[in-house]
């Protein structure tokens, strides 16, 4: 017996026959397709019970109510809450891609320490004994007031533990990030002497006009004015835009005005003049709740003549009166300043100008009108102890104390004493008169030799990117010998902290949010935390109790709560109950009884607008930064969901692109597409060129938002002693070169860090004297081709 | 003409020769034979083992982390439905979890080893049942419950069969290729079902629609 080649040829034939009359091939490739169309390493959502959170959305001063879907008790989606009194049911799109901040690549995953270059991972006592042990060496060398913490707004429980700690330390180094909304309450407080914020009733008025907002571009409350500017048509109401650019506000306009920028205010007392010489006002409203109006209708008729108005704005006399008489024709009209987002200060009286408007028309606290709401102080806080050395400390003034230079007289101790007694909590209200800007702490801190602030806490807020001059503001920073950073995010600002103690995201935590953003009605909500933490972080009242105690003494005795939930029921009070169960208290929709008076000598003492840095000569053009509702510009950076959307004409690949108008772009000899350098008496950028029609000749218009840094310098080393690089993917980037880049810092935001220009290195703060905060609404420049 | 034509022609000249030839021949036969042999063999081997061995390496078999007496739970609650509800928005809740059972097991109900398992080891721990689930379909699939036991209004046991009449968990067999189980192709390896609920592949929802909507349906109505 032969072992040949037919053997093989019977073996294999036999295998194959017995192999195709078994089940096995069939089975295998079914399975197999099976398999193939369900990669086991595909990640496949978990089924489960769909439910609904409501809570609100906090990322901007809007506050929408936002129904979070879950699945399985795991926020899968964020949808507008239909019925909610802000937003009725809309979102936009950063709130709609609100979940990407759970899981941002630039989260702080746990507390750190920076060593040398290196960033060191320590456990929450470890860090808050470190702060704690800081502050009480402070303030036992009687420099309690050296400690300072800047905070993006003083509304709510948070802010107000930040305050009570830096009040308790005695300090009154308690900054908060400037917006329009200050500016307003100024202004009411000066012409109506009330104590009371500003508010639109926009959805009812059927003639705005607007002097620059971003009407629909995230100014004010963005979804609210969405839905106020879609219903516009329906409703028969126009809208006027002031801007020297055609912005998708001015677009969206009824009518276009393009004003030269920085005579948005004359323009606005020009159509005060034709108002008041056509006899077109309200005169008897001006009559029985205004003082010196025929002082200020003297003033606008010679100074603000529309003739001599529409040289100097470069409007036709004829369209400024056309615009006055149906402004004033107009059932419920209302004007509205604030430029852009309205995320800066901005010129009071500026605002003034504008506010003159609603005033000649007698539209305040109607339907329709301009509101002045009272301010919601709900909050009911047990007055603060402080020992010897803390009240010695905080009778000194604050670092970054401002002036104001024109003073109505009427007002007496105001909005500033208002917010110095909020927080003292009452027990040290000297009646003293403190404004402070927190422009002006960075400046005075680079001015001196030694910093005046030995210790910085930052909470809610990324002063070295938002912040006017940030190259000046980041070189203070680094001059503060100890910076402590509560933010979850490795931003520019935690970048050059000393410890940062991580704190939750809006949706890992409950919170009360008072709504503001100019929304014609009061809506105080809470806000619940719809998500299991990602990391190891704290809640940020938790972390600011945890330090107090920590601090001991009679730091510690204000801070007598073991949580911060404990904190907000007792400060609440009633409401508490109610929010916890309704989720939302709002008032009703109808204007305030608050009986008016209107101080019109603050309106004739206009003179100037805010004038820009930089000689005329050396910089002959004008550079103005823009906002797009696409690009977060405040504390949190754009999510990348809202990157994603930015056109390529404000954001191609890396570059930021500037708007400027064919005709300068000629005279300058760049052409669209080029490089250019950008050159302004604060810094120098990269850019590339956008030729647009839309934009006055003579300006550059550069986006806002942009230009975050890329992340923390150093590695970061865990407890068990190993670096973190691995899970962080961000020092680990491979260039398309194909080696590794080592220029790429870690806990970076790919999605946004390290794209385009920071606007705010190229702008400088201004000062506005009449408010004392930052008015700057751009700067002169030059640009030349790279 | 050629030599070996000759030599058939004119018969054997050389009787060496012709032995040489005849077991040339006898040496080709069992060549055949062999062939043959090894193709029965390979053909029986494969065969076999196709039908016997393939099914077991196939699978993998797994325990449920307790048992389970279905029989018991329907006679003292009632129906399927008492566990395996839908949901107030309408959708099925499938296996029931810990919060559902809880109502009734607030503490141990009976004497069983299973239950005490149960009690210490997932409700005191405030821990999930990780059930191994017979009849998940792949992730591919679109299954809707409400649509055919509330909309079109069939029984569990049509698809399900008895197994509210169980008293115990048979073993769940895993496809070590699919990670789905076994009873989504049915006990049968070559397929072949008695009751509707052997097995539950495309074919088997595309006959029933036929037969009770007059159209096997379209593909993204179970493939999203």
């Amino acid at each position: 017996m032969k072992i040949d080649r037919r053997s093989f040829l019977g073996l294999g034939l036999g295998a194959a026959a017995g192999v195709t009359l078994s089940p096995m091939p069939w089975k295998l490739t079914d399975d197999s397709s099976i398999w193939s169309q369900n990669w086991p390493w595909t990640p496949v959502p978990i089924d489960g019970e769909v439910t609904f959170d409501d809570t609100v959305c906090t990322l901007c001063p809007g506050n929408c109510g936002i129904s979070v879907k879950k699945v399985n008790g795991r926020a899968i989606k964020i949808e507008g809450k239909k019925g909610y009194p802000v937003n009725d049911g809309g979102i936009c799109l950063h709130g709609i891609s609100g979940l990407q901040y759970l899981y941002d690549p630039s989260r702080v995953r746990f507390p750190m320490v920076k060593n040398g270059d290196t960033w060191k991972q320590v456990s929450w006592d470890e860090a808050a004994s470190l702060v704690a042990g800081k502050i009480k060496e402070l303030k036992d060398k009687g420099m309690a007031d050296s400690v300072a913490c800047v905070a993006g707004s003083d509304k709510g429980s948070i802010a107000g533990l930040y305050k009570r700690f830096i009040t308790s330390v005695g300090s009154q180094n308690f900054y908060t990030v400037d917006t329009m909304e200050k500016t307003w309450e100024m202004l009411i407080e000066r012409v109506h002497g009330l104590n009371a914020s500003a508010a639109f009733d926009l959805a009812k008025s059927d003639y705005i006009i607007s002097f620059g907002t971003g009407f629909i571009e995230g100014w004010g409350s963005p979804v609210n004015n969405f839905l106020a500017n879609s219903s516009r048509k329906e409703r028969h109401a126009k809208l006027v835009q002031v801007e020297y650019r055609l912005s998708n506000t001015a677009a969206s306009a009824d009518i276009w005005l393009p004003a030269k920028p920085g005579t948005e205010a004359s323009l606005a007392l020009g159509i005060c003049s034709a108002m008041i010489s056509a006899n077109l006002y309200n005169a008897a409203f001006a009559q029985s709740a205004g003082k010196d109006f025929e002082a200020f209708a003297k003033f606008v008729n010679e100074k603000y003549d529309p003739e001599l108005v529409s040289r100097t704005t470069g409007v036709d006399a004829a369209k400024i009166k056309a615009v006055a008489a149906e402004f004033a024709k107009a059932k419920s009209p209302l004007a509205i300043a604030g430029r852009g987002k309205g995320e800066s200060a901005g010129s009071l009286m500026e605002f003034a100008a504008v506010h003159a408007l609603n005033c000649l028309t007698g539209n305040i606290n109607k339907e329709g009108g301009f509101w002045t709401i009272e301010q919601q102080d709900s909050l009911t806080w047990p007055s603060v102890v402080m020992d010897d050395s803390a009240t010695k400390s905080y009778a000194k003034p604050p670092v970054g104390a401002v002036t104001s230079v024109i003073d109505s007289g009427a007002s007496g101790a105001g909005i500033f004493s208002a917010v110095v007694s909020a927080v003292s909590g009452g027990a040290t209200d000297s009646g003293q008169k403190v404004l402070s800007s927190v422009s002006k702490l960075f400046e005075v801190i680079n001015a001196s030799e030694k910093s005046p602030v030995e210790l910085l806490m930052v909470y809610n807020s990324n002063p070295c990117f938002t912040l006017r001059n940030a190259k000046v503001v980041k070189d203070a920073v680094n001059k503060i010998p100890f910076v402590v950073s509560f933010s979850p995010y490795m931003d520019d600002t935690a970048q050059l902290a000393d410890v940062i103690l991580p704190t939750h995201t809006s949706l890992e935590m409950t919170q009360d949010v008072y709504s503001g953003a100019c929304i014609a009605q009061n809506v105080i909500a809470l806000s619940k935390s719809v998500a299991v933490p990602v990391y190891d972080t704290k809640h940020p009242g938790d972390a600011i109790i945890s330090l107090a105690k920590a601090t001991e003494g009679s730091v510690a005795s204000n801070f007598t709560w073991k949580t911060y939930s404990e904190c907000l029921e007792s400060i609440m009070g009633d409401n508490f109950a109610t929010l916890s169960e309704e989720g939302y208290i709002a008032s009703e929709l109808a204007p305030p009884v608050t009986p008016l008076s209107v101080d019109f000598s603050l309106f004739a003492a206009f003179k100037d607008s805010i004038s820009l840095e930089g000689d005329a000569k050396s910089y002959p053009l004008t550079l103005v930064p823009i906002d797009t509702i696409r690009l977060a510009s405040s504390t949190l950076a754009s999510p990348p969901f809202a990157v994603k959307t930015v056109e390529d004409t404000v954001l191609f690949e890396k570059d930021t692109l500037v708007e400027i108008n064919p005709e300068t772009a000629d005279k300058v000899g760049v052409d669209d597409g080029d490089y250019a350098v950008i050159t302004t008496s604060v810094g120098e950028a990269k850019v590339r060129i956008h030729l647009f029609d839309g934009i006055m000749p003579g300006i550059i218009a550069i986006p806002e938002g942009l230009g975050h840094s890329t992340g923390a310098k150093g590695e970061i080393i865990t407890k068990d002693g190993s670096p973190m690089a691995g899970i962080t993917g961000a020092t680990s980037i491979i260039t398309q070169t194909g080696g590794v880049s080592k220029n790429r810092g870690q806990l970076e935001n790919l999605y946004i860090g390290g794209k385009g220009v920071n606007v705010n290195e190229l702008i400088g703060p201004v000062m506005d004297p009449a408010s004392g905060l930052d008015a700057a609404w751009g700067i002169r420049a030059r640009i030349s081709r790279a | 003409m050629s030599e070996l034509e000759k030599k058939t022609e004119s018969g054997s000249v050389d009787a060496a020769k012709d032995g040489a030839s005849s077991e040339q021949k006898a040496e080709g036969d069992s060549g055949v034979g062999m062939g043959i042999l090894f193709f029965i063999a390979a053909f029986a081997v494969c065969f076999l083992s196709g039908w016997l061995l393939f099914p077991s390496l196939l699978y993998s078999k797994k325990e449920q982390p307790f048992n389970f007496n279905h029989a018991l739970h329907v006679a003292e609650t009632g129906g399927c439905e008492s566990c395996h509800s839908f949901r107030e928005d309408g959708t099925f809740a499938g296996v029931p979890k810990n919060s559902s059972c809880i109502e009734c097991h607030e503490s141990q109900l009976g004497e069983t080893e299973d239950e005490a398992i149960f009690m210490t080891e997932y409700v005191e721990k405030g821990k999930e049942v990780p059930w191994l689930i017979y009849s998940k379909q792949p992730d591919c699939v679109f299954f809707s419950h409400a649509a055919h036991v509330t909309g079109a209004k069939m029984d569990c046991v049509t698809c399900h069969g008895n197994i509210g009449e169980s008293t115990t968990m048979k073993p769940y067999q895993e496809n070590r290729i699919t990670g789905y189980s076994r009873d989504i192709w049915g006990e049968n390896i070559w397929g072949v079902k008695k009751n509707p609920w052997d097995r539950m592949k495309m074919d088997d929802c595309a006959k029933c629609h036929q037969e009770e909507t007059g159209s096997k349906g379209a593909c993204f109505q179970c493939h999203k």
